[in-house]
């Protein structure tokens, strides 16, 4: 059972009219091929989601300045704005240091969700398959950008390290235990 | 196909437990199951009242069976499951460990508390003696049209929950109790203050749930009047109905009725139930392999 | 020492509770033969081997939970899913279904078979019926006991003991609930879902956060407080009384999660086994974190010193912890 909260999209005389592109539509386009990259290097994941992953999750990390828009069976994710989100099933919404810490499983999604540090409207169903094909995936993002990035990649991962110890953002994968055959 | 009565869910006072089963003695109904199986604790206060009703149902032509209990933890409890078998009646299975106290070759019914859920577990059980099985709640038509086969087939009559609130979940903890802020060791019996089950409703106010001590049962109250002739159909033995307070005798006549009418040309079974149970909601979900609340008759 | 059994819902979690110290780590396949059949979560046939190699080096076992009751006329999915976990080198298979239990210490012998807890099997009498009708070697013990109660059935036993330490709580014995499909259609038993997350929704309403499940309001909180999930057995409803009087809360249980942490050395001596964290549903870094927590709990108990406590309490639902029924006064 889907229940939408609103209907984002814009009806003029019954017909839809197409909403503006934003300025960033080139931000999009990274944002979509940063998307396909880690599709691609881990199919798991929309295996995982099965028929959710044809949804459309809007993602609004509060503390930038715009959502995005994913859609995971399209392989896209585009920068949208808080005022005319195009239609969407679920919503997600959160500060991007909750939503990285999650990505990189330092802290648990749901005691997130629970203290209210992540909001979630519309299909739950979705939310929950998305957020179970990404922690099975074991992304780490600094490695994702670094491998796309190619030759910048060696000065992309020590440019993020820097800015982790600067901003406590979670920017990649930190493995508590590197070696787990001493561990016994 | 015939009719069974399940034995009560509800605390109810001895004068109340003897009135009806006199009633029952003498209504269209070929068997009855007697006896508490909700709470050990309740017993003491209507046990009594067991053989003088067993010995009205048996003149009154009935087959007769005795419940275990659905949850059995404590020592005293195990202890009176012995004491049911040494009764000489078939023990009615609704917590799996009382076959732990029934010699191997004895037959045995089996209720609807005990997860009958495929013809595996039909067969297994079959093989240890059961000769009856009333199925989950739960189950949907073709399901119960599957095991109705199988017991068939392994020489057990398959019974479906057929009238009354369902039994949705039994537990440790007393919700009666709870809701009075008492614990469960000193509730002062307070769920028989509710003789149907006390109402749990949404805070927006519908009809959800009824307690009863540890058992949570559905509010409205399930009915396969819809669904009689796809049952009779599967090769369903036998229609269970589940006491309630108000005119139980009449509900039961009603259902007999409708079995004695295969051709629907009778009365209409739901407007007789709604005319005999007042304000309740019905409901036919399961059956249906739909949302259990849900009924496939108009709202009243 | 006491063995830590851990939940994997996907096989990165299942790594990540190897690394933090679990004994053994229980999963199930991706499908209807398992009680914790949500979306995105468990395991391929493949994967399961994967992960079995990966525990079965580190010194791990894996548990297979096939813990749902076969479909009538469908057995044979369920069969298969015996067959397969035999074969991808599973240490044991979880089962509560009297037919699948049958049918598996018929065709599968050597396979060792531990009963769910969806089995409910909460007296010496039930557990002894499992263990002379099957060959079943351990029995999780439903969430319904006091530590007193535990200890007593282990003295008329002869087969192990699981016992809940940690996570969800199931306040109804276990496998006979119908709640959830009562409200929605769908339940442990039969698809292997409780208050399943495809028939939950959230909606403000004058300024109020409200889940629902199926048609009915779960519960109501202030919008930006604690949301849980809306579990159909932990919302919060009303109640009249006989005499007509309203009592409003959480009916059956509050929104608490179990932690039974500082009963650990109780556990042990009432002849406890196994401790068992629930939680396949959760993320890797839950795993992570309290596995980890109940290795070093686990160790300590061993060496008779005090029990660590409050390490958790961000990762239990709702934020309050409860040791539930293992205390008398739960009931």
């Amino acid at each position: 059972m889907m229940r939408i909260l609103s209907d984002p999209s814009v009806k003029v005389l019954g017909r839809s009219v197409p909403l503006p592109l934003p300025p960033m539509a080139p931000l999009s386009m990274l944002f979509s091929r940063l998307m396909r990259h880690v599709l691609q290097r881990h199919p798991s994941i929309l295996r995982r989601m099965g028929a959710t992953a044809g949804s459309r999750f809007l993602i609004d990390v509060t503390d930038m300045p715009f959502p995005m828009l994913l859609e995971p069976s399209l392989r896209r994710l585009t920068v949208t704005t808080r005022r005319n989100p195009p239609p969407h099933d679920t919503e997600i919404r959160g500060k991007l240091k909750s939503f990285l810490a999650m990505l990189h499983a330092e802290e648990d999604g749901d005691a997130l969700f629970f203290s209210g540090e992540l909001e979630i409207a519309g299909d739950t169903s979705s939310v929950v398959a998305l957020r179970n094909a990404l922690d099975d995936a074991e992304i780490d993002l600094t490695e994702e950008l670094a491998t796309l990035a190619g030759p910048a990649g060696p000065a992309l991962r020590r440019m993020s390290a820097l800015l982790e110890r600067r901003t406590g953002l979670s920017l990649s994968r930190h493995r508590v235990q590197e070696d787990p055959e001493d561990f016994r | 196909m015939d009719l069974t009565v399940g034995s009560n869910a509800f605390f109810w006072t001895a004068e109340t437990v003897r009135d009806f089963y006199d009633a029952l003695a003498t209504t269209p109904v070929s068997r009855v199951v007697i006896g508490e199986w909700v709470c050990s604790k309740r017993l003491p206060f209507w046990q009594d009242e067991i053989p003088g009703a067993v010995e009205a149902l048996l003149a009154g032509g009935k087959e007769v069976a005795v419940t275990s209990l659905a949850l059995i933890t404590l020592k005293r409890e195990r202890k009176q499951t012995d004491d049911l078998v040494a009764m000489g009646l078939p023990v009615e299975v609704n917590d799996l460990s009382a076959l732990r106290h029934i010699p191997e070759g004895t037959p045995f019914w089996v209720g609807p508390m005990v997860n009958v859920y495929n013809e595996g577990t039909v067969n297994w059980l079959a093989r240890r003696g059961a000769t009856r099985i009333c199925l989950p709640p739960e189950l949907p038509l073709p399901a119960i049209a599957t095991l109705a086969k199988a017991g068939a087939e392994a020489g057990v009559a398959v019974e479906v929950w057929a009238h009354g609130r369902a039994p949705l979940a039994i537990s440790g903890r007393c919700y009666h109790a709870r809701l009075t802020d008492r614990a469960k060791d000193s509730c002062q019996f307070v769920c028989g203050d509710d003789p149907d089950g006390r109402d749990v409703d949404t805070l927006d106010g519908h009809a959800f749930l009824t307690v009863n001590g540890v058992q949570t049962l559905g509010r409205a109250v399930t009915t396969v009047a819809r669904q009689i002739n796809a049952l009779r159909e599967a090769g369903v033995a036998a229609l269970r109905l589940s006491p309630h307070v108000g005119d139980f005798v009449a509900v039961a006549e009603a259902y007999a009725a409708r079995l004695a009418a295969p051709d629907g040309s009778g009365p209409d079974l739901v407007a007789e139930l709604r005319r005999l149970m007042p304000g309740a909601e019905f409901c036919d979900g399961f059956v249906r392999g739909d949302v259990g609340s849900s009924f496939s008759g108009a709202a009243a | 020492m006491m063995e830590l059994v851990c939940p994997a819902g996907t096989p990165a979690a299942l790594r990540a509770a190897v690394e933090a110290g679990a004994h053994a780590i229980y999963c199930g396949f991706a499908d209807e033969t398992n009680a914790r059949n949500f979306p995105g979560l468990n395991f391929s046939r493949e994967e399961l081997a994967e992960g079995v190699a990966h525990a079965h080096a580190r010194g791990a076992k894996v548990l297979v939970a096939i813990n749902t009751f076969p479909r009538a006329g469908d057995q044979a999915l369920w069969h298969s899913a015996v067959a397969d976990a035999e074969a991808a080198g599973a240490d044991a298979v979880i089962l509560a279904d009297i037919g699948l239990l049958a049918h598996a210490a018929e065709k599968h012998p050597n396979l060792r078979l531990h009963l769910s807890v969806q089995a409910a099997a909460a007296n010496p009498d039930a557990i002894n019926l499992y263990a002379e009708s099957f060959g079943v070697r351990r029995v999780v013990l439903p969430r319904v006991l006091t530590v007193d109660e535990i200890a007593a059935i282990n003295r008329e036993i002869d087969v192990e003991t699981e016992v809940f330490v940690f996570g969800g709580l199931c306040v109804m014995a276990e496998g006979r609930c119908a709640l959830s499909s009562y409200a929605t259609g769908k339940s442990p038993n039969m698809n292997g879902v409780c208050s399943p997350a495809s028939h939950v929704a959230y909606a403000e309403v004058n300024g109020a956060q409200e889940a629902r499940l199926g048609d009915f309001l779960i519960h109501r909180t202030p919008k930006g407080a604690v949301a849980p999930y809306p579990t159909l057995c932990k919302g919060c409803f009303t109640s009249p009384d006989a005499k007509g009087e309203v009592q409003t809360g959480h009916i059956f249980e509050d929104p608490a999660s179990l932690d039974a942490t500082r009963l650990i050395p109780a556990l042990q001596k009432a002849g406890v086994t196994a401790l068992k964290i629930e939680g396949r549903q959760r993320s890797r870094a839950y795993v992570a974190q309290v596995v980890r927590a109940f290795r070093a709990a686990v160790e300590a108990a061993d060496r008779g010193q005090p029990m660590p406590e409050g390490l958790l309490a961000k990762l239990t639902e709702g934020q309050a912890a409860t040791t539930g029924a293992y205390a008398k006064t739960w009931r």
